[in-house]
């Protein structure tokens, strides 16, 4: 470190506008929450201190647990599916010298639009039984249902949009990754006879196996807060099998206005966050050392 | 190159093109029924259009109140971009090069906040904008969104001063210059590229965000784009053509933007992210 140019008082002012910010936008509510989630609270008059109340509440009804096993459900689907799709595909870009670029571009469109936008065209224009594809394909071809509208297929239907959505920042994310593979390490394992996959077993995959590690921690986290896409597709449904943690916790908070009950689910999710947090954070320690 | 013809070659371009076709249908569905009249998208979605009439469009912009969305939109991002890109480059300086004693529990509580759930803040926040009259104020919003991208704002740009060699400051300094003049004179011109991919990146986030801007943008004169977009699917979903004349004009200029800053697009994504 330089040492001449010494530690000032006011090194603290460049910190200050950020840090306030954050305190009063993430700090200071969220300790808030930590308080509610042991009050009935509806928004408007004095919260009332329950106890447990809601902790309790919460662990006897069935929707609480379908929601949390639909988080894990999500977790696992985003963990494998888009993961391996990227992967392979970013692979697949390694050997398209001209065109990555386009290939990259194409990908990531779907990534950059808004979630509003892609459920409406989704929803409207293939899922819809009068307008979309699949209600063509049911009024012409082979009988096809909404499979928004069924119990059974709801959530996998909101999660293959969310995906198609999503895949393509992974693949960006690996490509970039795997073109940092040392060339050498390539051409040894290419001279010595290595196959395609051998070569990708043996080399790339050790070499980006950190920033594989490290978006397996980002999906993680994001898998449990995610919101959007069910939100605007399902709502939760229908009866409740799409119902993730953070559609639950924004019905109590902003439908029934049991908002400690929302504030508990809220808590709730953080400490499964915490979970991939202390993860992430270990992750990044380098940053921290450096 | 024969290696270009093998089989597995063919397949991997097979492959590609399977993955671009479903990137893309999608979206070139909407472009063909934004022509057309809904009986003929009933009828059939995935014929062409006949005419490319742009009744819908018209119909569209009316209905989604596109004009005053497009204002709280861009005043929605250039908020929330501005604050951002200011609060965390002034952040990244002292927090790189150590100069606080507690520059790691900062870094630290960054770190953690970027993994925070956006439920564990916003029920008392929201009640709290309530009471001080600020839902649908577009500048209190903004904060909020700005307070949410900061965390890896800062990290970001933190990795770019450290790029920076720290011989500069100290020549600074022996030069006479105070901790804001090095801030200004020195830091700030060579972290630059790092700013405009903040910028670029959070715009993308806050335009496109969801959860934060349909609580508390609420009431149609707060709307913005998207949320307009959302109001008109309520009213008038009754005519996909329209409905997708509207998606149109949502993502066409977000598409516009992208293409036009890809590069910076997939540096911003990937900085960071890439590990080794």
């Amino acid at each position: 470190m330089s040492q001449a140019a010494e530690r000032d008082w006011s090194y603290y002012l460049f910190v200050l506008p950020a840090l306030l910010l954050s305190a009063c936008v993430i700090l200071v509510p969220a300790l808030l929450t930590l308080i509610l989630a042991f009050t009935d609270w509806d928004g408007v008059s004095r919260p009332v201190w329950l106890g447990l109340d809601n902790f309790r509440d919460l662990l006897s009804d069935i929707t609480f647990w379908r929601a949390i096993f639909n988080n894990v459900k999500w977790t696992v689907i985003f963990l494998t599916i888009p993961m391996a799709i990227a992967l392979v595909v970013a692979s697949l870009l390694l050997t398209r010298r001209r065109s990555q670029r386009v290939y990259q571009i194409i990908f990531l469109l779907p990534y950059v639009l808004s979630p509003i936008a892609n459920a409406s065209i989704w929803s409207n224009m293939i899922f819809d039984q009068r307008s979309g594809v699949l209600g063509y394909l049911n009024k012409r071809l082979l009988p096809m249902q909404d499979p928004l509208g069924h119990v059974s297929t709801a959530l996998y239907t909101v999660a293959s949009v969310d995906i198609w959505h999503f895949w393509g920042y992974l693949a960006v994310v690996f490509f970039a990754a795997m073109r940092q593979v040392p060339t050498d390490q390539l051409e040894a394992a290419y001279l010595e006879g290595a196959g395609g996959w051998q070569i990708f077993r043996h080399v790339t995959l050790p070499n980006i196996l950190p920033t594989i590690a490290l978006m397996f921690v980002m999906v993680t986290i994001f898998s449990f807060l995610t919101f959007d896409y069910v939100y605007l597709m399902t709502g939760g449904g229908p009866a409740h099998s799409t119902e993730l943690l953070s559609t639950l916790a924004y019905g109590f908070a902003f439908r029934s206005f049991e908002v400690g009950k929302a504030a508990a689910i809220g808590l709730f999710m953080s400490l499964f966050g915490l979970i991939a947090a202390v993860a992430y954070v270990w992750m990044s320690r380098e940053s921290v050392r450096r | 190159m024969s290696r270009s013809h093998s089989p597995p070659a063919l397949m991997a371009r097979l492959l590609l093109g399977l993955v671009v076709l479903v990137s893309l249908a999608p979206l070139l569905l909407v472009l063909i029924n934004a022509f057309k009249p809904h009986a003929e998208i009933v009828q059939n979605p995935l014929s062409l259009p006949g005419s490319l009439a742009p009744a819908n469009f018209k119909a569209a912009w009316i209905g989604g109140n596109f004009s005053v969305g497009l204002v709280n939109s861009l005043l929605l991002t250039g908020t929330t971009v501005l604050v951002t890109v200011v609060f965390s480059s002034l952040a990244a300086f002292p927090l790189a090069r150590r100069r606080i004693v507690i520059w790691k529990l900062v870094t630290l509580y960054f770190l953690c906040s970027v993994t925070v759930p956006i439920q564990l803040f916003l029920f008392p926040l929201y009640f709290l904008y309530a009471r001080l009259g600020l839902i649908g104020n577009v500048f209190a919003t903004a904060l909020i969104i700005a307070a949410i991208n900061l965390p890896l704002s800062v990290m970001l740009l933190r990795t770019y001063v450290l790029t920076i060699p720290a011989e500069l400051d100290d020549a600074a300094f022996i030069d006479g210059a105070t901790p804001w003049q090095t801030f200004l004179y020195v830091i700030l011109p060579l972290m630059k590229p790092g700013c405009v991919t903040v910028a670029v990146i959070v715009a993308l986030n806050t335009w496109n965000e969801f959860l934060i801007t349909s609580t508390f943008q609420q009431g149609d004169a707060g709307f913005t784009m998207t949320l307009g977009y959302r109001a008109m699917a309520g009213v008038m979903s009754a005519d996909r053509g329209i409905m997708m004349a509207g998606a149109c004009i949502v993502i066409v200029p977000i598409i516009a933007f992208f293409l036009f800053l890809q590069r910076l697009f997939v540096e911003g994504m990937t900085a960071g992210a890439v590990k080794g």
